[in-house]
């Protein structure tokens, strides 16, 4: 008697862990069954490689984040960073034959420069985010808020200092159009109309780069274990060794470098930057990470997590669109799937008394 | 002149505010032996101990290895210099592989990436040699801290350790792990290691031990060979008086039935088992038990703090739910938790936050909290239970931890509780302060309150209890009687009855 009510805990404990792990994917499964059948045509691959490429710079941001986020931190200022990054990248990258340029007498550049410089600027203000969490002990809550400002001013005050005035940075060069925006393409039959001749967009491998590069890092790397250790439990890595400052600080810069990459594609994506651009996206990143499994907790997280969480966010965004849903009523259940998506990762790791 | 010893530490003397830690203490270990440290807890080992590790830095004194002066300024330059130690709290990150909790801090690596392999193969041939069979890939959480304690010890030796620090290496191990262990502190003995063993475990003190340095508050007391020594001897020197003053005369005399409880068992792992017991009015019942045999989880399971899976509370004859901690507290219980500074104190709070937090209820009319009634309260039992305070406006974080045990004990004391479970009343606390909260434990029995007291310390539980629960891997291992524990041979009792369902 007593042994089958055990057994039966047993299995509804199991069943219950099952659930858990996998709810968010059967509930996204579930989500794209029912799109599917509303409109089949939402499996044709011009929508799927649609979703990739939207995914593509917003991934790279959150493969930036989901660090912070390991180390049991966050960060509030990464939309601002871009908005700085992408008008230092448009400044640069403006066709020589265009009049109102904001620097009228720069030679077009090689377009290493203003990939260069847009990761300087993304690695500043990130170095101020790393300084205020390892030397300053501030919480990476705090620090951010602050450095989204100050990026915000910092941006404004470029954009506004053209001749013209404050007005969006555009007018690009044709090859950094085509080095964003372009594709592989791949042509022939293969019988069904909606899978031939497909474009690969270059974006869709500068995520998967960047995706692989980050794997390594977290994960052959003493950078990225020392990553996991610190978030996971500060004072074990300190008695083991481990400079927590030197890594924290290594995180950022990490980080800095993928926001600054981002920044330049996603300038040469939207084609015109302007004093909003990057707005909110610190939030789908973050969002990205959340419902990838990178726990809020720190210590936990996956770069493979953060890549399928990015995807899905993008899923939901563009279905919902796909399906003509009111645009506000999007907000609504976007915001329903990250409250649900962190309270099911929340139950993963709640120690049961 | 004779070879200088590997590690000699002289005159040490460190002193924290109001207390001198360490008072001329010394502490001279030969190369390939195993000098055991011992003292009572706050004596002044771990205080040395961090001297040596660079943790804190002695006001006085000399510390030298090999002859040469060693002054480390922290944990990671001694590592480096071959002083390893492994601490009795296990410092480990709990979500990461067995492997990558040993090479943190120096991963083995091949072009500059961490090598995977590489890792494996040097923990295996450490495990190897230690002879300790764990998985390297598996996350160190899902391990039994034994076999977490085994693999923090592989990792000192890792660092080829010239001096190595074990503290109560043996506090959550079964007989044969203790035997392993001591296999493994012989082969490092053979190989010219000196290991600093510090434990309260006599038998295993004299087996393994060459030298035995004693300490008694922050002082050295004596330092001789192994072979010399009786436990008698080594308690009397520890103890340096007689030990019957370390305890107020007992004046509580249990009387009725007060809560009986029946095959209590948690719901979720860990979790105690099968565990029934009465308690009386007036009865201190002590519950002794190995670390991990679930003592604080019973505890939790009667307070509703942990999730009762099968069992029944009766208080008074009455079946009580107790499914929360309000529930509890509202039916009569009190819980005093174990971790002081994680689940007690409200560190940057007032002592009168503090002290009535757990009574709001009773100050609140009309939704209004009287802060006339709190302060009133609050000054009444600083002064019964002579809290030493500059006032009740004082943040409770710069008490001393036996003060801000007594605030903790004064708030549940407030809500007028029939059944106090206290968890480690006395954790932390200095000798002088445990005294006064042995005293107010008493006088709480001789009021006619029933008291369930968790501790690891036997002579305290042997000093104040009238009866003492043993449990063993979860569950109920016996009950020792008043007259059992008046016997000579109480130790031991505990002892087997804690290894029984190991």
């Amino acid at each position: 008697m007593e042994a089958s009510t055990a057994s039966k805990r047993f299995t509804s404990d199991k069943v219950r862990e099952f659930f858990l792990t996998y709810a968010l994917y059967i509930i996204l499964g579930v989500m794209i069954v029912v799109v599917v059948c509303i409109n089949p045509k939402f499996l044709y691959i011009t929508n799927i490689m649609k979703i990739l490429q939207q995914a593509s710079t917003r991934g790279i941001l959150a493969l930036g984040v989901a660090g912070m986020i390991v180390l049991a931190g966050t960060d509030l200022s990464v939309g601002r960073i871009v908005g700085a990054s992408a008008a230092v990248t448009a400044s640069l990258v403006q066709s020589t034959s265009y009049a109102s340029r904001m620097w009228p007498d720069l030679p077009q550049l090689p377009l290493i420069v203003p990939l260069l410089a847009s990761i300087a600027v993304a690695m500043f203000f990130c170095c101020i985010n790393g300084f205020g969490v390892a030397f300053l002990k501030l919480h990476a809550f705090i620090v951010s808020l602050g450095t989204q400002l100050i990026a915000y001013g910092v941006t404004c005050i470029y954009i506004s200092s053209q001749a013209g005035g404050a007005q969006a940075i555009s007018t690009f060069d044709q090859n950094f159009i085509n080095l964003v925006n372009g594709g592989v393409q791949i042509t022939g039959d293969v019988g069904i109309p909606a899978f031939n001749n497909i474009t690969i967009p270059y974006l869709i491998f500068y995520f998967a780069i960047a995706a692989v590069a980050m794997w390594f890092v977290w994960n052959k790397t003493a950078l990225g274990k020392n990553m996991f250790a610190i978030g996971g439990n500060t004072e074990a890595a300190a008695v083991s060794g481990v400079s927590v400052k030197k890594n924290i600080m290594g995180v950022y810069i990490v980080a800095g470098v993928l926001y600054g990459v981002a920044s330049f594609l996603e300038a040469g994506r939207i084609q015109s930057v302007n004093t909003q651009t990057g707005l909110n996206y610190d939030l789908d990143a973050i969002s990205g990470c959340v419902i990838g499994g990178v726990s809020f907790s720190g210590g936990v997280g996956t770069i493979p997590g953060v890549v399928i969480g990015v995807i899905l966010l993008q899923v939901i965004n563009y279905s919902l669109s796909f399906l003509g849903v009111n645009p506000y009523l999007q907000y609504i259940i976007k915001g329903l799937i990250i409250i649900l998506a962190v309270s099911i990762d929340v139950r993963k790791y709640l120690a049961k008394k | 002149m004779a070879e200088p010893a590997l590690l000699e530490m002289h005159d040490m003397v460190k002193r924290f505010p109001g207390v001198v830690a360490l008072d001329h203490a010394q502490l001279v270990l030969q190369k390939g032996s195993v000098h055991a440290l011992m003292g009572e807890n706050g004596a002044g080992k771990s205080t040395l101990m961090k001297c040596l590790f660079g943790i804190y830095v002695e006001d006085e004194g000399t510390i030298t290895i090999d002859g040469a002066p060693a002054r480390y300024s922290s944990p990671k330059q001694a590592l480096d210099n071959g002083v390893a130690m492994v601490h009795q709290e296990l410092n480990q990150v709990l979500r990461r592989s067995v492997m990558e909790n040993i090479w943190l801090g120096r991963f083995p690596k091949k072009f500059g990436l961490v090598s995977t392999g590489k890792m494996l193969e040097e923990t295996r041939k450490v495990f190897d040699e230690l002879n300790i069979d764990v998985n390297p890939r598996v996350q160190i959480g899902k391990l039994s801290v034994s076999q977490r304690q085994m693999v923090e010890i592989a990792k000192a030796v890792s660092y080829n350790a010239r001096i190595l620090v074990l503290d109560e290496p043996t506090s959550s191990l079964t007989g044969e792990e203790v035997e392993h262990l001591f296999t493994i502190i012989n082969k490092l003995r053979e190989r010219g290691v000196g290991i600093i063993y510090i434990s309260h475990k006599m038998e295993e003190i004299l087996r393994i031990s060459d030298e035995v340095t004693i300490m008694r508050d922050g002082q050295w007391v004596a330092t001789r060979p192994a072979s010399e020594l009786t436990t008698d001897e080594i308690i009397r020197l520890m103890v340096g008086r007689d030990l019957s003053n370390r305890f107020p005369p007992k004046t509580n005399v249990p009387a009725e039935t007060l809560m009986e409880v029946k095959h209590l068992t948690g719901r979720y792992p860990p979790a105690c088992k099968d565990v029934s017991f009465e308690l009386r009015c007036g009865e201190i019942l002590g519950v002794a038990g190995l670390v991990g045999s679930r003592r604080t989880e019973l505890l939790e399971t009667l307070f509703g703090v942990a999730h009762r899976g099968e069992g029944e509370i009766d208080l008074s004859g009455k079946p009580v739910a107790n499914r929360n901690s309000r529930e509890s507290i509202n039916n009569g219980f009190a819980m005093l938790t174990e971790e002081r500074r994680a689940t007690g104190i409200f560190p940057l709070q007032t002592i009168t936050f503090n002290m009535t937090i757990a009574n709001m209820k009773a100050y609140s009319h009309f939704g209004f909290l009287s802060g006339k009634e709190m302060e009133r309260d609050t000054r009444r039992m600083v002064g019964s239970m002579r809290v030493k305070t500059p006032g009740t406006k004082t943040y409770i974080k710069s008490l001393s931890g036996g003060n801000q045990q007594k605030v903790i004990l004064g708030r549940w004391l407030l809500t007028e509780p029939d059944v106090l479970l206290l968890d480690e009343p006395t954790r932390g606390i200095d000798v002088g302060a445990k005294y006064e909260i042995y005293q107010m434990i008493i006088d709480l029995a001789d009021q006619g309150k029933g008291i369930v007291m968790v501790s690891s310390e036997m002579s305290e539980l042997i000093g104040i209890c009238d009866r003492i629960l043993v449990m063993s891997n979860g569950r109920m291992a016996g009950v020792l009687t008043h007259e059992e524990i008046e016997s000579e041979q109480v130790q031991e009792t505990i002892m087997r009855l804690a290894a029984k369902y190991i």
